[in-house]
């Protein structure tokens, strides 16, 4: 090749490259993400990028594959986002490019994950076949997995590079310690019949596990491992006959305000209280059906609960001070997620049926915004990436 | 040209249309909404089964899973659940003949979600 020629091309790749540049600079003004999040718009696999102070719809996200059933957890630099969906699929995502940056088939059958303490690694809990996978964050190269023969739920990250989870079918906790990754080691505790979800406290410190197939919760605490695994709530419906269950609840939006905890009961039109120091019964709060959610606005001065069909266009807010409802709202149809602004102004509603996310003051109670949403399920937002559990 | 493109959009409409011709027929011939219906099972008991039917803390719908059962045993599971499982009965909720209908299309391969 000429001299000359190489000039030529080197000259071409340089406008080629600027022009790229430029064009890049055009397109993604330079923001941070802390007033960003994602909502999962499941009829037709895509995810909505969303801003909370202009309370806009910045883009979208296509090619998820299955998010009938979908979660989000967010890398530690509230730009990457880890979508799981129902099939199996995990997906890396790139909100501020709007993005997909890393896609992989990991299960057959999926319903969320977990990110590390130091947020190193990705783990996904499946149904089908049933256990954990380990996932470089980075790569979503696959370093190790937990076969459990039996369904996995309520996956949460623990301190010490560990993660909680529960066995449906089993009925026990395990605990895995991923501090070699490609190593898990695993302690196995009984719990009781049929967790159906599980959560972390604030603190990473305890574990809960909702069981479905009897009164109560199992509660692990990681401070004591050697105490195993002991039921809390044991006779909040004894004596009494059992409810159809409609939906399951959700343990994920943890209710933590003052030192109670509020939990939903199950098939039951209560939320429990139960106080996080003796880990004992302390109240029950009649709601108008099953609840689903119950979150905490970030301050804990209010929970919000969502409920099962049939009451699912109904949302009610209970005043932790009074210790009763004080608000009920219409928000929309098939309310299926409810997810605070990251210092609780405001909260944000996905209505299924109303194709609508809908944007409500938490002082006011007045509707602030609605935005066009297909199918809105679960609403994410970036402050997520800083929580323990989320 | 132009009409081979006409013929091809005209066919390719007349096959998306039909599930929802057919459904829409239904309507008239039914006490309940089968749209309503449909969406019941495809969002509601897909919390469970997920929404492709194809399993999840609930044992997978689809026609290939329940090959074999008969619909009458399907709609006493909708209408009663399963003891010992997390099945709940939907009695409270929906008619017999809604059952029978719903279990009727399980073991066809359930119909998809009309769009509005």
């Amino acid at each position: 090749m000429s001299r000359r020629l190489l000039d030529r091309t080197w000259l071409a790749l340089r406008l080629v490259l600027g022009c790229a540049l430029l064009a890049a600079c055009a397109q993604v003004p330079l923001r941070g993400t802390g007033d960003l999040g994602i909502v999962i718009e499941r009829a037709n696999g895509r995810v909505a990028i969303v801003d909370t102070t202009a309370k806009s719809v910045l883009g979208h996200i296509d090619g998820l594959g299955d998010l009938s059933h979908a979660s989000v957890v967010y890398a530690r630099d509230g730009r990457h986002a880890y979508v799981f969906g129902r099939d199996g699929g995990l997906t890396k995502v790139d909100i501020l490019l709007q993005r997909i940056d890393k896609r992989v088939m990991q299960a057959g059958n999926s319903i969320g994950g977990a990110i590390s303490q130091d947020g190193r690694l990705v783990v996904a809990q499946n149904y089908v076949p049933g256990g954990i996978k380990v996932f470089d964050a980075e790569t979503l190269e696959l370093l190790s997995e937990v076969p459990t023969e039996s369904k996995v739920v309520g996956l949460a990250d623990m301190p010490g590079q560990k993660f909680g989870y529960a066995l449906f079918d089993k009925g026990e906790i395990w605990i895995t310690d991923l501090t070699n990754p490609r190593v898990p080691v695993t302690q196995k505790y009984p719990a009781g019949l049929q967790p159906y979800d599980g959560l972390v406290t604030p603190d990473g410190r305890y574990y809960l596990a909702g069981l479905f197939g009897e009164d109560g919760i199992a509660l692990f605490d990681s401070w004591h491992p050697e105490a195993g695994a002991r039921k809390i709530l044991e006779n909040y419906g004894k004596g009494e006959e059992k409810l159809p269950v409609f939906k399951m609840p959700h343990l994920r939006g943890w209710a933590v305000a003052g030192r109670n905890a509020y939990l939903p009961a199950i098939g039951r039109h209560e939320v429990l209280l139960v106080d996080t120091a003796s880990w004992r019964e302390t109240g029950r709060i009649p709601v108008k059906g099953q609840p689903v959610f119950v979150m905490a606005r970030p301050d804990g001065r209010q929970v919000w609960v969502n409920f099962a069909h049939p009451d699912n266009g109904w949302v009610q807010v209970i005043d932790t001070l009074k210790g009763e409802v004080v608000q009920t709202l219409q928000p929309g149809k098939a309310i299926l997620h409810m997810e605070f602004t990251p210092r609780g102004e405001a909260v944000w509603l996905s209505a299924r049926d109303d194709n609508a996310v809908s944007v409500y003051d938490t002082q006011s109670f007045t509707k602030l915004m609605t935005l066009p949403a297909q199918s809105p399920s679960g609403i994410f937002f970036t402050s997520r990436a800083a929580r323990m559990g989320f | 040209m132009r009409n081979v493109f006409g013929m091809l959009a005209a066919i390719g409409i007349q096959t998306l249309a039909m599930p929802a011709y057919a459904l829409a027929g239904e309507v008239q011939t039914h006490a309940f909404d089968v749209r309503e219906t449909v969406r019941l099972v495809r969002q509601d008991c897909g919390s469970c089964h997920g929404m492709t039917l194809q399993g999840g803390l609930g044992t997978p719908l689809t026609r290939e899973a329940l090959a074999g059962q008969s619909a009458a045993t399907l709609a006493v599971i909708i209408l009663h659940g399963r003891h010992g499982t997390a099945m709940p009965p939907w009695k409270s909720l929906m008619s017999e003949a809604q059952a029978q209908w719903i279990a009727e299309r399980l073991l066809e391969g359930f119909p998809e979600e009309i769009q509005q």
